[in-house]
């Protein structure tokens, strides 16, 4: 008798929690069969009727119908929780492609970049950065660097003097010889020199009153034109390409003997000649040359003990070639267009 | 320095060589060859013709009909030269020919008669104008050339023009037989060189002139050849053309040759008109002040003690080295040349040049330098071209003060030096070898060798400039590429250019760009916006090339105003730079300005963009100083920053503050004047500028490690009602003061001014957070610091808490 009641409760279980359409329902379920006033509560309470042999087999039956009931609605419950996440989902759902909150960064220069990897590459070959002053004595710009007041080479009217004596550098070469000065006369010197020079010109599509220069200098105990022929490959590869070639042509600056110009195979073309190289294969680079033993000599070195190299390069000529930019006032009108291009640069 | 392929070629044999392929030796030996240019290029069809007949046109005044005798026909040719004449040579323009321009010559009729062909005048053959001999007419041979036969090889239009880059250098190279040695040298093939001959009369030109210097230290030789008879006439067609080639106009034998004799030997020459010398003493001396000469060009020249002048003893006949004479210039009705070959002072010449601004070939060439030792030579060969070509008569010997000839320099050097700075591995037969090509004498001792170098070579003085020579002829890309032997040394970047280098990441991540502007600008401009203005002037330039570019800037603020004044104009208000620089301030009683990198920016228009999340936000006071206090954080020198409100020309009265560290103004930061921005027609822009350099010129504090906490912190807010004049830094003051060393951290989160305080007072909100390290703070404890912040606020600043 018990025991058909409590199949018939079971079933009855079933179909409620299999028709509950909410967790409310099926909480009213949960009550209604496993409450403590439920029908198998009133089951359990009627069991001291039964025979001893019954109580037991009851008994296990109303325990078994008890769980059964507990694990179906924690079933449904499951169930039901995961469909109404499933609606909450779905009712949060955005248009993905609306545009996100971005943090608009700025864009670094294009020279403070050129110059950046430059500085960076021979840090890592051993080269020290150094800065001097942008006002200098025309001592340092020329007369230390073997350029005495008369020569030819020189002219008043391409430098910005602020007095007889005094002007605005029109290279980076007087860095070279504040170093040297500041080793008194002991090598190793390894450094490069990045700054702003000025040149008495007018500005136009190539020419620049102000514009940047790195130059290089390295002085020891038998330092090499095969040294700076190495070194140079160096940087031609990392800055052009490592499949670049480069090739020296003898040139003449005033503070290297010998003097060289570098020229590195076209990067546009390999070589075969196009209008990037002008038709040469070669691209000019920069200038360099075995440090002039005046200018050892004048800042303290003996040039019988020591050579050395130096190198000049123009960051703004480097970036010229390297991204086709036809005209160098771009570098100094700061359009926001011009700077953005070059923000991986 | 225009080189003519074929005039070179009588000195050295370039078979086997193209123009090409000698422009690349010779570029990579060291002087470059800036281009080579064909005079001839595209001309197609041009021959010798004989002008047989000249008849007039029937219909033209100015027309003629000729039959020329093209060797294989004969054809009737319409020309319009005024020059033109029967029995005359001349190039023709046949019938399909291509002309200058690439012009094609075809068959016509000029007003009825036809024409088969066109003489050419040298211009329409592609001869530059300036520099054609005859510049209204046709060219007309003067000499046997072959009817019917190519006339471009006649003309020298076979030839190729390299244009050598002459630097200090390769002065030795302004010259033919300066190139001729070096070609020979590259190429290794002998020079050959001819001495002038002149044939002499017996009467000596002593006799007829004498010569003093009084400027000996500046004129170490002055040398001149008298000759008579001359008969002034055109020079021979292949001078003329080899001047073409070299880019100088022929005018006459006389001059002509004087020319050609210092483009072959560099010399420069000059040629009086003796019969108007005015007497037979030449002296040269230093001019008076203001001593007046007219010279060649009818310029009346005002001279100085500094330059050399050459007299006949009262006037002035020549500025030495620059320009002659006016009065003794040489006319077609010369009889009697005095030709000058001297030496002088090369700086003297250029400052004279210079100054009068007359720089010429010749003068170009005194002032590169000369080879002592040719001067004679030139002479002697002028002299014996003016007697083959301008009837010369030469009388004996040279009239000279000076010395002829000087000594060749002899370099002494160990040769291994040369391997040893160059890194190669040439055995001294290698390196004397090419020594000798150069022409060059050698002298080996062991491991020392002897060079004597020519007095042409003027530019080579030390072993140094002998590695170069060895180098550049054996060539630098046979020198192997090496890695440095020497010391090992490491590198890293000082720490200031480290932190340099981290607050331009910074800048950029917070939206900033980097601008690079100008250091020299206006005056007015580099004296604005000046962090420490001392009221001194700024430094500037003597010589400026623009009112643009005339002063050292003092900020770079001004320049950050034109970058965002460029943008607005083209339509881009909302920008953001930074540039970091130097800037250059006066020193009193200096020339040389201090120099100080500083770290300046702007920022206009919105720092949230207008999009679809709603409104756009503009920039204020708060951006740009958010953007310096990230920085000090960043910089961790936050602790010792202050601000301080103050005015500043140009600046918001209201809105700008002083930037300080340790109490030191460092810098300023805030809002455009509204005035300012109205003039420049600017929105509403926010500067700043900080002497970056002071403020990292030690590098960074170092890293002050702290262990994780282990108990809780404790939390409480404080909102202050205050009047509305004090300020949120003497708060932030007073709590901290009294904070004692439980109060880690104040947070302002509030600021109310309205309706629920008086007008004239406004509530700030802050956060303060408590902790101590060892333990967990009891509530008492922090009721007690809280309550003495509390109290202290309400004392010195007159504070209550709003309830």
């Amino acid at each position: 008798m018990l025991k058909e009641k409590l199949l018939e409760l079971r079933e009855q279980a079933i179909e409620n929690i299999g028709s509950a359409d909410g967790l409310k329902a099926l909480q009213d379920v949960h009550v209604r069969f496993l409450g403590k006033k439920g029908p198998i509560t009133e089951v359990l309470k009627g069991m001291g009727k039964l025979s001893a042999e019954e109580r037991p087999v009851v008994g296990q039956l109303a325990n078994e119908v008890r769980k059964m009931i507990a694990a179906k609605i924690e079933e449904k419950k499951a169930d039901l929780e995961a469909k109404l996440l499933e609606m909450k989902l779905e009712s949060e759902k955005i248009d993905v492609t609306l545009p996100g909150r971005k943090t608009v960064t700025g864009n670094h220069h294009l020279l403070g970049s050129i110059i950046r990897e430059v500085e960076d590459l021979f840090i890592g070959l051993g080269f020290s950065i150094e800065e001097g002053p942008e006002v200098e004595q025309d001592y340092y710009n020329f007369e230390a660097l073997n350029l005495p007041k008369d020569h030819p080479a020189r002219d008043m009217q391409d430098s910005f003097y602020i007095t007889d004596e005094i002007l605005m550098r029109t290279h980076t070469s007087p860095v070279q010889a504040h170093t040297l000065e500041k080793h008194k006369g002991v090598g190793p010197v390894k450094v490069i020199c990045p700054g702003k020079v000025y040149r008495r010109d007018n500005d136009d599509a190539t020419h620049s009153h102000q514009f940047m220069q790195i130059e290089g200098l390295y002085v020891d105990h038998n330092v090499r034109l095969s040294d700076l022929k190495g070194i140079l490959t160096v940087f031609a590869k990392h800055m052009f390409g490592a499949d670049r070639e480069i090739r020296l042509r003898p040139s003449f600056f005033p503070f290297t003997e010998p003097s060289v110009e570098m020229d590195i195979s076209c990067f546009r073309c390999g070589g075969h000649g196009c209008n990037v190289c002008k038709g040469t294969g070669w691209i000019e680079i920069l200038g360099a040359g075995m440090v002039h033993p005046n200018v050892l000599r004048m800042s303290g070195f003996d040039p019988s003990e020591y050579t050395g190299f130096a190198f000049g390069m123009g960051p703004e000529r480097i970036a010229m070639l390297k991204y086709g930019i036809e005209d160098i006032r771009n570098f100094y009108t700061d359009d926001i267009r011009f700077l953005k291009q070059f923000n991986r640069a | 320095m225009l080189v003519s392929y074929k005039w070179l070629q009588d000195y050295v044999d370039l078979q086997g060589f193209s123009p090409e392929e000698l422009a690349e030796r010779i570029t990579n030996a060291g002087i470059e060859v800036e281009h080579i240019s064909y005079p001839g290029k595209g001309l197609k069809g041009i021959v010798i013709g004989k002008v047989l007949t000249c008849e007039p046109h029937p219909d033209s005044d100015h027309l003629h009909v000729c039959q020329v005798d093209l060797g294989s026909e004969t054809v009737q040719i319409v020309c319009g030269a005024p020059n033109v004449a029967a029995g005359q040579k001349v190039p023709v323009a046949t019938n399909g020919a291509r002309i200058a321009g690439n012009v094609k010559i075809r068959r016509s009729k000029f007003r009825g008669v036809e024409s088969n062909g066109m003489l050419c005048a040298l211009s329409e053959l592609g001869v530059d104008k300036s520099l054609a001999p005859y510049e209204d007419g046709i060219y007309v041979f003067d000499d046997e050339v072959p009817v019917g036969e190519d006339a471009l090889p006649y003309l020298n239009l076979d030839d190729a023009i390299l244009d050598l880059d002459i630097l200090v250098s390769s002065a030795h190279c302004m010259n033919m037989i300066g190139v001729a040695y070096e070609v020979s040298a590259i190429l290794d093939r002998p020079i050959q060189l001819k001495t002038p001959v002149v044939n002499e009369l017996d009467q000596a030109a002593d006799e007829k002139v004498s010569i003093s210097v009084e400027a000996s230290d500046k004129v170490p030789y002055y040398g001149a050849r008298l000759m008579t008879g001359i008969e002034v006439a055109p020079s021979p067609r292949w001078i003329q053309l080899r001047l073409i080639a070299a880019g100088v106009r022929p005018i006459s034998n006389v001059v002509d040759i004087s020319n050609y004799v210092m483009l072959e030997y560099g010399q420069p020459l000059h040629t009086f008109d003796y019969d108007t010398f005015g007497s037979d003493h030449v002296l040269v001396r230093y001019a008076g002040e203001n001593e007046e000469i007219t010279t060649l060009d009818g310029q009346k020249r005002t001279l100085t003690p500094e330059d050399l002048l050459i007299t006949n003893g009262k006037k002035g006949v020549a500025v030495a080295g620059v320009m002659g004479g006016e009065n003794t210039e040489v006319s077609d009705a010369t009889k009697t040349v005095l030709l000058e070959a001297a030496i002088f002072d090369s700086l003297t010449v250029r400052k004279t040049a210079s100054r009068l601004q007359l720089r010429s070939e010749a003068s170009s060439r005194y002032e590169k330098g000369l080879d002592r030792n040719r001067v004679a030579l030139a002479a002697d060969r002028a002299a014996e071209l003016l007697s083959l070509y301008a009837h010369a008569t030469v009388l004996k010997g040279i009239v000279e003060s000076g010395d002829r000839t000087v000594p060749d320099q002899i370099i002494t050097m160990p040769w291994q030096k040369i391997n040893k700075v160059l890194g190669s591995d040439l055995t001294c037969e290698q390196i004397t070898g090419i020594l000798k090509r150069l022409n060059f004498a050698v002298d080996v001792e062991n491991d020392v060798m002897h060079v004597t170098v020519p007095t042409r070579r003027f530019d080579v003085t030390i072993p140094e400039d002998l590695v170069e020579e060895v180098g550049r002829v054996y060539g630098y890309n046979h020198i192997p590429a090496t890695l440095p032997e020497g010391t090992s040394s490491h590198a890293a970047l000082t720490p200031y250019q480290k932190i340099r280098r981290r607050t331009e990441v910074l800048m950029e991540s917070i939206g900033l760009s980097q601008v690079y502007t100008y250091s020299l600008t206006e005056k007015e401009s580099a004296s604005s916006y000046v962090v420490h203005d001392k009221g001194l002037e700024p430094t500037q330039v003597i010589w400026p090339m623009s009112e643009e570019h005339a002063a050292l800037r003092q900020s770079i603020v001004p320049q950050l105003i034109n970058v965002v004044q460029y943008h607005l104009n083209r339509q881009m208000p909302d920008v953001k730079f930074y540039e970091i620089g130097k800037v250059f301030l006066p020193v009193d009683g200096e020339a040389r300005p201090a120099e100080e990198e500083h770290l300046a920016g702007v920022i206009s228009g919105h720092r949230k963009e207008r999009n679809w999340e709603g409104e756009p936000l503009a920039v204020d006071f708060f951006s740009v100083k958010g953007i310096l206090e990230t920085l000090f954080d960043t910089l961790a020198v936050s602790d010792r920053i202050d601000y301080r409100a103050s005015r500043r020309t140009g600046m918001h009265p209201g809105q700008t503050a002083d930037v300080l560290l340790d109490g030191e103004v460092i810098g300023y930061l805030g809002a455009l004047h509204p005035k300012v921005q109205k003039d420049s027609g600017l929105n509403e822009s926010f500067v700043f500028e900080v002497a970056i350099e002071s403020l990292l010129r030690n590098g960074e504090a170092a890293i002050d490690y702290h262990v994780l906490p282990r108990f809780p912190s404790t939390t409480r807010d404080i909102a202050l009602v205050v009047k509305r004049t004090v300020a949120a830094a003497d708060l932030y003051r007073v709590i901290r003061e009294n904070g004692s060393q439980l109060l880690k951290s104040v947070n302002l989160f509030d600021v109310y001014e309205g309706s629920h305080v008086a007008d004239d007072e406004k509530s700030m909100a802050f956060s303060l957070v408590y902790f101590d390290p060892e333990r967990t703070l009891t509530d008492d404890e922090v009721n007690a610091v809280h309550e003495k912040i509390v109290n202290a606020c309400a004392e010195q600043l007159g504070a209550e808490l709003r309830g």
